[in-house]
């Protein structure tokens, strides 16, 4: 085996956010964030443990709906789905995203696709993991220019869920709704700390001796580049053969 | 019925419901909605939009699109829907897709609106003026909560694998195409084939099946979809999907796309 990809850090990283849920649902065009479910599905059946299931939009083989694109929306709202990712092409420093667009609304340019269903998904699913493997000044903003979703509500607004950590090409960070605010976890192998304050365009906490993120044990890599990889490949099929070549080369 | 038939029922000003790009877009519809000119036109993506959308805006036949994203999924962002967006050429009613599926919910039940939970703070609803937000009636303390109002399309157009000689339609578990038709005025529908058998006769194929009640027109169009996929049926083609992506960055590249016949689609069968 080669050494570690660092997106098999990525995908290991999910895994472990993911630890405990029971029913976690990913986005169309999300391969990493369905590896990390995929991981610690087969990690907890090799275990014994509860099953993990897993709703992945878009796949036939890897989607148990059968109520229309509606179901999804409805289930999370039963509070039947414990976890979700969200990206976006700003999000800023109180966990505000933003998937409209550059600039004042309506004019955005460039303007993105939209807020497909954040603006509900974010307030009622407990675990939403920010997922954005860009890690850039353009990408962390210190204001998004059109919120999608904010990241946190006042009280008394209906809010069962929202952000608990921001996953980087160059960190994890945790998020605190108290503050509120982004709190440095680990970083990843091959980055620093000033490298990551530069690339971040909003202030956040960071305590002394921040450390790795850490690489999968053998085990589980060995597990990600087999069963997890093939399961990927039906939804996924030209993410995983890219990684199975990287993870060779 | 055939497709030029179909969309003459298509005028101009209309509202028109249109599905997600996995759940059956008829896209054989796309160019007889483009040969009839009919302009204005208001569109609704259930919840998204794609080729389908970015074509019709691209033809200068949209007006506005109320939708919770337009995109052409891995190939990318919909050229002409953003570059009209830019040069505000048309209106965007931004939404989050729970949101049309309650206007569709509503609709259905024949109420004037489905409250729903989210939104709250977020800039779509800032720009919603046509929502709103009241105080939950039944909760002890203040409780904001968003009214969304009804959808009323004039037209839904979708594609499905099949129809029987009823006019019944089998929509497998798309169900979003079966809110549409109970939402809108009248429904266009093309299909792969049509079956001898009745899909009402059996329980199996019946639980799948939009009765001919909802339904206004049928035409064949094999292969009606491409280059998206139909469920069940073939894949999306890709390849495809990524030339018109490239092609369509300019207005001329998309007129001399749309100037090439749809290679991927088998002619249309004579009724």
């Amino acid at each position: 085996m080669t050494e570690v990809h660092p997106r098999e850090i990525l995908i290991a990283t999910i895994t472990r956010l993911l630890d405990g849920v029971r029913h976690v649902a990913v986005g169309a065009s999300s391969p990493i964030p369905a590896a990390g479910a995929m991981l610690l599905r087969a990690m907890k059946k090799r275990a014994g443990a509860p099953p993990v299931r897993i709703s992945i939009l878009g796949s036939v083989e890897h989607n148990f709906f059968t109520n229309g694109s509606a179901e999804l929306f409805d289930c999370a709202g039963q509070g039947r789905i414990d976890a979700f990712f969200l990206g976006g092409g700003q999000i800023d420093g109180q966990a505000n995203i933003n998937l409209v667009g550059v600039g004042d609304y309506p004019a955005s340019t460039p303007r993105w696709p939209g807020s497909f269903g954040s603006a509900y998904l974010y307030f009622v699913v407990p675990r939403v993991i920010l997922f954005r493997e860009e890690h850039s000044p353009r990408v962390f903003v210190d204001k998004v220019d059109f919120i999608s979703a904010p990241g946190t509500s006042a009280p008394g607004v209906h809010r069962t869920g929202g952000p608990v950590a921001l996953l980087t090409g160059k960190a994890l960070f945790s998020f605190d709704k108290t503050r509120p605010g982004f709190t440095l976890e680990s970083l990843h192998p091959g980055h620093a700390l000033e490298e990551v304050r530069e690339a971040t365009g909003f202030a956040f906490a960071d305590p002394r001796d921040t450390g790795r993120t850490p690489a999968p044990d053998r085990e589980t890599l060995a597990l990600l580049r087999g069963q997890v990889m093939d399961e990927l490949a039906e939804t996924y099929p030209e993410f995983a053969s890219q990684m199975r070549r990287e993870v060779h080369a | 019925m055939d497709l030029r038939g179909m969309a003459a029922r298509v005028e101009a000003g209309m509202q028109l419901a249109l599905p997600v790009d996995y759940a059956g877009v008829s896209m054989a519809m796309t160019r007889a909605l483009i040969e009839r000119g009919a302009g204005d036109l208001d569109l609704f993506c259930v919840p998204t939009g794609g080729l389908q959308v970015d074509q019709l805006i691209g033809a200068g036949l949209v007006r506005s699109v109320e939708t919770s994203a337009v995109s052409l999924g891995e190939a990318g962002g919909a050229p002409r829907f953003n570059q009209a967006v830019g040069e505000g050429r048309i209106v965007v009613r931004d939404a989050t897709c729970p949101a049309i599926h309650a206007a569709l919910m509503a609709a259905q039940k024949g109420n004037p609106f489905q409250p729903l939970r989210g939104l709250v703070g977020s800039d779509v609803l800032r720009f919603r003026p046509d929502w709103r937000m009241i105080d939950n009636p039944f909760a002890e303390d203040r409780d904001p909560i968003v009214l969304i109002p009804a959808a009323r399309p004039d037209i839904a157009i979708f594609h499905a694998p099949m129809a029987d000689r009823n006019g019944n339609v089998w929509i497998g578990r798309r169900r979003e195409l079966a809110a549409m038709a109970y939402a809108a005025g009248q429904t266009l529908v093309t299909v792969e084939r049509i079956i001898d058998e009745n899909l009402l006769g059996s329980e199996t194929s019946a639980a799948g099946t939009l009765p001919a009640l909802y339904v206004t027109e049928i035409a064949v169009a094999p292969r009606g979809a491409w280059p998206y996929g139909l469920w069940g049926e073939y894949a999306t083609d890709t390849a495809e999907i990524l030339r018109y992506a490239k092609a369509a960055r300019t207005a001329e590249g998309f007129a001399t796309y749309m100037a090439q016949p749809a290679a991927g689609r088998a002619e249309e069968p004579a009724q």
